[in-house]
């Protein structure tokens, strides 16, 4: 065996990612060039900063002591319109995302019905939310029925999609098992495709209303109703002992409906 | 060497893993640790490191009861045992160089092994290990990308990479095919004769055990049942270490 | 048992006892989601409801042609919106890091104690939408670009710092002991044991996210954050609704811009 200073005495890793030299150089000057242009954008005004500072420390006095009585009928009222948009939204949005997952499926469907599909999924997926909502709200006025459709129209995109990807994936064995019986389209989509996309389908649905219940928070901003505009108001008026009420209930019910839905996902599967 | 007494360790489940094992391994003596799965062979090693806690007993290391050690100097006395494991733990996506400096982590500083900056000296003994185990030429390729049996070699070059006064081995063939596993037990026993090192080499593969080892150590439900040169072992021997079994098959291929 | 007739004339797929419990759980759902209804319908007022084709065919009308002389205008907006979108997410990241180890339960230092307060502040950095951070910030610090980058910052803790506390309690626990076997410091098993194994899910997680923030501060100049939403919310307040489509339209592109450099780079690490 040689003795050990016979071997280099250096060793620095090579790189793994860049192997080519000037690249590597020139992508990192370039992500610090990027950075240094983009904090140069940022205009803090210190002095609004430092006022600032005292509100958010009232915010944080607020979060630690909330204040659910001098607002409760708002609270609640914003309460009620949510959780009734978040539900009566997601069965709707099922309901519908079903026949359009369906039609989205290369594999169910001739081909135009199947652009069709996609295309309504791809424009429900490409606006968020509070967009949709301000258009729904111009078109049909102020209050939770334009939270309504704005959310089930969020869930139909959001749901047809994956609906639409699990059908697309299901093992062809089984429908073509299935086809060979002679059976209709109906019988088909029946016994090949319902027992293997429905449980996902309800573990999905679940996940949605989670979702949509988070959403329903944000839409009331731009007039859409919902715990959203009674935070909105809260804010406002500096009531930050009131918002930080609202913001403790709206992360209970986010993680009791985790929970919920987990718990029932593990119960259908 | 290494002195083991009254070994015990129960699991939190109330599983008697090891029933006061008594051991003691001399310098230079490379010892098999045979017996069936679950008779403790993996808990017992491990309890020399204190990967595992031992539950009570002692465990000298030169004139160092290792259970008694609090975490820090358990740490300094950890760097003296090498540990060789059944699937390389190698740490699959960092450089083979940088696997088998990793042996020097209880030595170096923080910032030296953050950076990749180790001493001078740790790197030429890495190469010169590297270059023993016949892997020179791959020291910059990602541990993911070698062969088991490659991978193997970086997982003994790392344990030597410590200066270890004792080798822990656990199933080191066990994932390798049968030519693969000669070549690596022959490469661990001539390592450990050069540096008159001692080692303890879990293994269930009998006729391995028998080729390669200098002394045989029989371990059933946690107690030592048998303790004696490889040739010692018999039909009588090998039914009191794994039970009512026809070991003729077994035997003859041994002698092949 | 040789009668064919002892068994049942009828096959039924489920046991009478379950289909009874769905129905009822069917019927529970229906009941539910018309009550909801009723309740969420009361002050809806269903004339504008009725009114409604008629507002979008105006909507539709004023929107169309779309005011490209506006676009211009936009760039710098723009520019502003990738900004808070990427500081935000790199500062969210660097925060992340340490709360989800914290969190995960085979890193963290006191199951009983901090691993609590992690799980807490990912919870409530996920449950409030960034919109919601930001319209905070915004009556705290005031409105500005910083607003918007905390706000996308907040957001982004709890969904770096849950998936990658997933991902750190998923790795091989054999490498961590290899490492630990040599003698190796609590800050050198991180590094070497746990670090390299949680590398690719950490940038897959913060790229993914990053693609989402993008999305998100388009909209935060709706409650004054800064970005492409302030012009969106200023042509929104005059009516100017043929500038509107011009901002949709950008907004539209760069998020699939985006969408598009999130799959390529999750695809070279992966």
């Amino acid at each position: 065996m040689r003795p050990s200073d016979a071997y280099p005495n250096y060793w620095r890793k090579p790189p793994q990612i860049l192997t080519h030299r000037q690249w590597r150089i020139g992508i990192q000057l370039a992500i610090l060039a990027y950075l240094i242009l983009a904090g140069a954008s940022i205009e803090v005004d210190w002095q609004r900063v430092a006022m600032g500072l005292e509100r958010g420390q009232r915010f944080i006095m607020g979060f630690l002591q909330p204040d659910f009585s001098s607002r409760w009928r708002d609270i609640s009222q914003g309460l009620i319109e949510s959780l009734t948009m978040t539900l009566t939204s997601t069965v709707i949005g099922v309901i519908i995302s079903v026949p359009i997952g369906i039609g989205a499926a290369r594999n169910l469907t001739p081909r135009p019905v199947y652009l069709v599909c996609r295309g309504i999924i791809a424009v429900s997926r490409a606006l968020q939310e509070i967009i949709i909502a301000i258009f729904f709200v111009a078109m049909f006025g102020f209050g939770p029925f334009a939270g309504f459709l704005t959310l089930s129209f969020a869930t139909i995109g959001f749901l047809a999609k994956l609906l639409a990807d699990d059908i697309e994936e299901i093992e062809p064995g089984q429908a073509d098992a299935i086809r060979a019986t002679g059976a209709t389209w109906w019988q088909l989509i029946n016994y090949a495709v319902q027992p293997q996309v429905m449980p996902r389908l309800i573990g999905l649905s679940l996940y949605r209303l989670d979702i949509n219940f988070r959403e329903s928070a944000v839409i009331g901003i731009v007039g859409a109703g919902g715990i959203g505009a009674t935070l909105n108001t809260a804010i406002d008026r500096y009531e930050y002992d009131s918002a930080g009420a609202i913001l403790l209930t709206i992360i209970v019910i986010v993680m009791l409906a985790e929970y919920g839905s987990g718990y029932i996902r593990k119960l259908v599967q | 060497m290494l002195e083991i007494a009254n070994l015990s360790k129960v699991y939190k489940t109330g599983d008697k893993a090891l029933i006061e094992v008594d051991l003691s391994v001399p310098k230079g003596q490379i010892m098999g640790l045979i017996g069936p799965s679950g008779a403790g062979k993996s808990t017992l090693i491990r309890c020399i490191n204190r990967l595992v806690e031992p539950t009570s007993g002692k465990v000298l290391l030169g004139d160092v009861d290792l259970v008694q050690l609090s975490n820090r100097s358990l740490r300094s006395q950890r760097r003296r045992i090498g540990m060789i494991f059944q699937e390389y733990s190698l740490i699959e996506r960092l450089t083979v160089m940088e696997n088998v400096l990793s042996g020097r982590l209880g030595y170096v500083p923080f910032w030296r092994s953050w950076t990749r900056r180790f001493p001078s000296q740790d790197i030429q003994r890495a190469y010169q290990l590297l270059d023993r185990v016949g892997l020179l030429e791959h020291c910059d390729k990602r541990a993911d990308a070698l062969s088991g049996g490659q991978r193997q070699r970086v997982g003994i070059a790392r344990a030597l990479t410590q200066g270890p006064e004792l080798l822990l081995v656990d199933e080191p063939t066990a994932s390798l095919d049968p030519k693969t596993s000669r070549q690596i037990m022959r490469l661990l026993t001539e390592i450990c004769t050069e540096r008159n090192l001692p080692a303890i080499v879990n293994i269930h593969d009998v006729p391995l055990a028998q080729q390669f080892m200098q002394r045989i150590v029989g371990l059933r439900a946690g107690k030592i049942v048998f303790d004696g040169h490889p040739k010692a072992l018999n039909e009588e021997t090998l039914t009191a270490i794994y039970g009512e079994e026809d070991w003729n098959p077994s035997r003859e291929e041994a002698e092949l | 048992m040789s009668e064919i007739s002892h068994y049942s004339q009828l096959w039924h797929h489920r046991t009478p006892r379950t289909r009874l419990l769905m129905w009822i759980g069917w019927l529970a759902l229906i009941a539910l989601f018309v009550w909801c209804w009723q309740l969420m319908n009361r002050e809806t007022i269903w004339f504008f409801v009725a009114d409604a084709p008629r507002q979008a065919a105006d909507i539709g009308n004023r929107m169309w042609p779309p005011r490209w002389e506006y676009l211009p205008e936009l760039l710098m907006p723009l520019w502003d919106t990738i900004n808070i979108a990427t500081i935000g997410t790199i500062g969210g990241v660097v925060i992340a890091v340490p709360v989800a180890f914290l969190a995960a339960s085979n890193t963290t230092p006191s199951a009983r104690f901090l691993r609590p307060i992690a799980l807490f502040i990912i919870v409530t950095s996920r449950s409030i939408n960034a919109l919601i951070w930001a319209l905070l910030l915004v009556a705290i610090i005031g409105p500005g670009l910083l607003a918007g980058m905390v706000a996308i910052a907040l957001r982004s803790i709890g969904f770096v710092g849950k998936l990658l506390y997933e991902a750190i309690e998923e790795i091989d626990p054999l490498q961590v002991e290899a490492v630990t076997a040599t003698g190796a410091g609590r800050a050198q098993i991180i590094n070497y044991g746990i670090i390299p194994q949680i590398m690719p899910a950490f940038w897959g997680i913060s790229v993914f996210r990053w693609d989402i923030n993008i999305r998100e501060s388009t909209i935060l100049g709706l409650v004054g954050a800064g970005g492409i939403g302030l012009k969106l919310q200023g042509s929104l307040n005059t009516l100017a609704w043929g500038q509107v489509t011009v901002i949709l339209l950008l907004i539209l592109c760069t998020v699939v811009v985006s969408e598009w450099i999130s799959a390529k780079l999750r695809h070279a690490i992966i």
